[in-house]
């Protein structure tokens, strides 16, 4: 069910959430995290349905975050908030809250999300769309354990991947990142078969990409050898090419999902790589909830055992 | 995570050595290559997300054609491939009595995948696995085939790279147990080469008593060694059996009063609502005692009784779970505290169904139980004196396996006893299938009375809190046979230790007296509610 909420408040807000849940008669139990979405209008309608395809697995409150922007200078200094609270069949698993901010309060909004987080479990933020400088001195962005940012949706991905490199801080994560997870663990799982050094690597993709540059880091980081970029016509990563003294281990995704693999000696096989949807990125990242280093590891190209400090 | 590593590396390292003078590397390659600790630089113990993927392996299972085979095992090699779990060039090799070719066989395998599988279905993982798809026709007394399978074996791991590594999967009646692995050593399939793997995976009854399950542990240990002989109880890969283990182990506040100051008794339940179907052949003279008691219960009873391992590993598991079997005492008077039924025929579920001794196949004058209920002490210091009542039985009132740890009452209360009528015992109960998950019951102030206490439950679901897509057991199983960590699966000591429990018991049963009948939809013959009245208790209503 939903409910309609304007000119409110937080308190407000919690009070419709448990007059929601008694009316559709279940309580609020087995919810293992809150989940913040930051978005625009526009990105709003994919991300709280990725998130709810996504509480599936793990049932979750979403408060989803709109900032709107008032039409007329009058409206503008008219602070006010709006929510729409949907629980039962209308939110997936768990409970959905969407809030609107207008004028003041949109700067504020870490006041409103603070009191209707679930108690004692964990938060993640996620911006789809533009994310703030630095995730982790974000107000919002400070209140979670997991802040997801998403490098395909910077204007200029490649400066926005040093920017965060610069800023990293435990609990960072992308899903630039996450979508290489299958391409990392077949390239994982074919060094387990070619068991030798590796002198020379190169990743194909097409050009920007950030999850290519990510993928190449971390092999760098890894491999202690240089990556080169191969720009192509894409789309997105098409090869990985990896150079041992017997020879090469490729794997080759000209297009589509299925992809080849070549060790040297050996016959070529295919393999399933997939294009994976936003609500199983978002699946995946909430699995593990705490600092991912090999993230850090991999967006600052060191090999290094040091954990990364907060910035 | 990280706990396969270890394992593999001297395997790693003997087959880097000898892949080294094939290819001949360099030097420094080659210093590379031999040294003992060959590391992957691309897996890190800090790299979560890479998931524990199976080393370049290939499956063969025996009887493919059989149920087992079609509705769980071949959905639970796509779903690994489907997550990305089996090793690229996985090869999946099919035995069994039937004219196929491989095309055959591989549209056997896409068939059942996309009825059973629990994933969904994706024409480029097929792909992939089609490609490693083999079909052997023939006899197990059929030299030729297991010719064959030697050649088909051979050619896989040049065309597929799968190293030698193989997992035989015998997914056959127990009577062919022995011709299956003498036939595999006659034919060199069951030793493996140096760096290289090669796996028996068997499937319950582990014999049916103590003496035959010996010999059977002697047939196939003289094939195979031991430690590569994997026993599939698929309860113990069910993900609430896994977290019996965390729930005691990782928590605090369980584990103070899991012990007989507390506990007044411990009811572990696997029921069922069909008959026993088209196996008539295979349950008559086996009965239900046998066909469950020994194995799943007993094995979640150990898990459910045991001390705190000294690691989560297989070695310290099975220390501790054998030392609960082997503390196991039965009752004295077998004929007061065991049961034994049949049932009747009765209405179930809103159908008329017929009693066991009507069902095609069986002997009017059988004394086979389809019910089974035994009363069980464990003697150590944490659980004298405590019962573990353990019953099982076919064409009960609904499927429901469970596991409830029953509490005594508070030792003083200060509420008048008219305030507490409806204050039953607290208890935990572990619900293993379905709806897994956990419930905790205690009595809570019922509201607007001035004091009246009743029961409530707190509900902890798997479903709710995580996932609807928890692995299914098999799947969890076979990835661990090809990882070759042998947690979750009962060695041969426990199988023997567990038909020693039984054995008294069986035959206590075949000389004395008749089963109870019970009627079909009910939770269990007359006699079984007697024998927990004399302890002055009750079974659950599950």
């Amino acid at each position: 069910m939903k409910i309609d909420l304007s000119d409110t408040t937080a308190s407000k807000i919690n009070k419709a959430l448990v007059q929601g849940r008694r009316d559709i008669g279940t309580p609020a139990v087995g919810m293992v995290l809150t989940m913040v979405i930051v978005t625009d209008e526009e990105n709003a309608y994919d991300s709280i349905k990725a998130a709810e395809e996504a509480s599936h697995e793990h049932p979750s409150r979403t408060l989803v975050v709109i900032k709107r922007h008032a039409r007329t200078p009058r409206d503008r200094t008219n602070s006010h908030l709006d929510a729409e609270v949907r629980v039962g069949a209308d939110a997936g698993t768990g409970e959905t809250v969407v809030l609107r901010t207008y004028g003041e309060v949109s700067d504020h909004a870490d006041s409103v999300v603070l009191p209707l987080l679930l108690p004692d479990a964990p938060v993640v933020v996620w911006w789809p769309g533009d994310a703030p400088e630095i995730p982790a001195k974000d107000p919002l962005g400070a209140l979670a354990q997991r802040r997801i940012t998403d490098l395909y949706a910077a204007t200029n991905p490649i400066e926005a991947l040093n920017a965060r490199a610069h800023s990293y801080a435990p609990g960072d994560t992308d899903l630039a990142w996450t979508r290489l997870t299958p391409w990392r663990s077949m390239l994982a799982a074919a060094l387990d078969q070619a068991k030798s050094k590796i002198t020379s690597g190169a990743v194909e993709s097409e050009a920007d990409n950030p999850a290519a540059e990510l993928l190449a880091r971390w092999l760098e980081a890894r491999l202690k050898v240089k990556i080169d970029r191969v720009v192509t016509e894409g789309p997105v990563i098409t090869a990985v090419r990896l150079g041992t003294g017997a020879g090469e281990v490729v794997i080759d995704r000209p297009e589509g999902p299925l992809a080849t693999l070549s060790l040297p000696g050996q016959p070529s096989r295919t393999l399933a790589l997939k294009v994976r949807t936003t609500s199983e990125l978002i699946a995946e990242e909430l699995r593990r909830l705490d600092a991912d280093e090999m993230y850090a590891i991999a967006l600052r190209a060191e090999g290094t055992k040091e954990t990364p400090s907060h910035v | 995570m990280s706990e396969e590593l270890p394992e593999t590396k001297p395997a790693e390292a003997a087959d880097a050595a000898e892949g080294a003078d094939v290819q001949a590397l360099t030097v420094e390659e080659l210093t590379d290559a031999l040294a003992a600790d060959w590391d992957n630089p691309l897996r890190d113990e800090r790299d979560r997300r890479l998931p524990r993927i199976a080393g370049p392996s290939g499956l063969v299972i025996f009887g493919v054609t059989g149920d087992l085979s079609r509705k769980k095992l071949m959905p639970a090699v796509y779903d690994l491939a489907n997550r990305g779990m089996l090793p690229p060039g996985f090869s999946l090799v099919g035995f069994a009595r039937r004219d196929w070719e491989d095309q055959d066989f591989a549209q056997v395998v896409h068939d059942s995948v996309r009825e059973h599988s629990r994933t969904e279905f994706r024409e480029e993982v097929w792909q992939q696995l089609a490609e490693g798809m083999r079909f052997i026709p023939g006899d197990f007394d059929d030299d030729t085939a297991f010719k064959q399978l030697r050649a088909a074996v051979d050619e896989l791991d040049t065309s597929r790279g799968t190293s030698g590594n193989y997992a035989f999967y015998l997914s056959v009646p127990p009577k062919f147990f022995p011709k299956v692995v003498q036939q595999l050593k006659k034919h060199g399939l069951a030793t493996a080469a140096e760096g290289s793997w090669r796996r028996a995976v068997i499937e319950k009854p582990f014999g049916r008593d103590l003496k035959s399950a010996r010999e059977l542990n002697k047939i196939v240990h003289e094939v195979f060694d031991p430690d590569q002989v994997f026993r599939i109880d698929h309860y113990l890969g069910k993900e609430t059996v896994q977290n019996i283990l965390a729930l005691r182990f990782a928590n605090q506040m369980y584990e103070p009063i899991w012990n007989r100051s507390y506990v007044d008794h411990i009811q572990i339940t696997m029921a069922e609502d069909i008959g026993i179907g088209g196996r008539a052949g295979y349950y008559d003279g086996i009965g239900s005692a046998r066909d469950v008691i020994q194995n799943h219960l007993l094995q979640l009873m150990a898990l459910t009784a045991m001390e705190e391992p000294i690691a989560f590993d297989e070695e310290a598991l099975l220390t501790e779970k054998l030392k609960v079997l082997k503390s196991v005492r039965l009752p004295q008077e077998l004929g007061e505290h065991t049961v034994f039924g049949q049932y009747a025929e009765g209405w179930q579920g809103g159908e008329k169904v017929v009693g066991y001794l009507e069902e095609d196949g069986i002997d009017p004058q059988s004394k086979t139980d389809t019910y089974a209920a035994v009363k069980l002490e464990v003697d150590n210091r944490r659980w004298a004196g405590i019962p573990f009542y353990l019953r099982t039985g076919k064409r009960l009132g609904r499927r429901v396996t469970e596991i409830a740890v029953v509490f005594k009452r508070a030792p003083h209360s200060p509420f008048d006893s008219s305030a507490t009528e409806e204050l039953g015992q607290n208890a935990i109960v572990i619900r293993v299938q379905p709806d897994e998950g956990m419930t905790v019951r205690f009595g809570s102030k019922v509201p607007g009375t001035s004091m009246e206490i009743r029961d409530v439950s707190m509900d902890f679901a798997y479903g709710e809190s995580f996932t609807e897509s928890s692995p299914e057991a098999y799947e969890r199983l076979i990835l661990d046979v090809l990882l070759g960590d042998a947690n979750l699966f009962p060695r041969h000591q426990e199988v023997e230790e567990s038909w020693k429990i039984l054995d008294p018991i069986e035959e206590y049963w075949a000389n004395n007296g008749k089963p109870a009948q019970y009627s079909s939809g009910s939770w269990g013959p007359q006699e079984a509610d007697e024998m927990l009245a004399r302890d002055g208790r009750s079974w659950r209503r599950p």
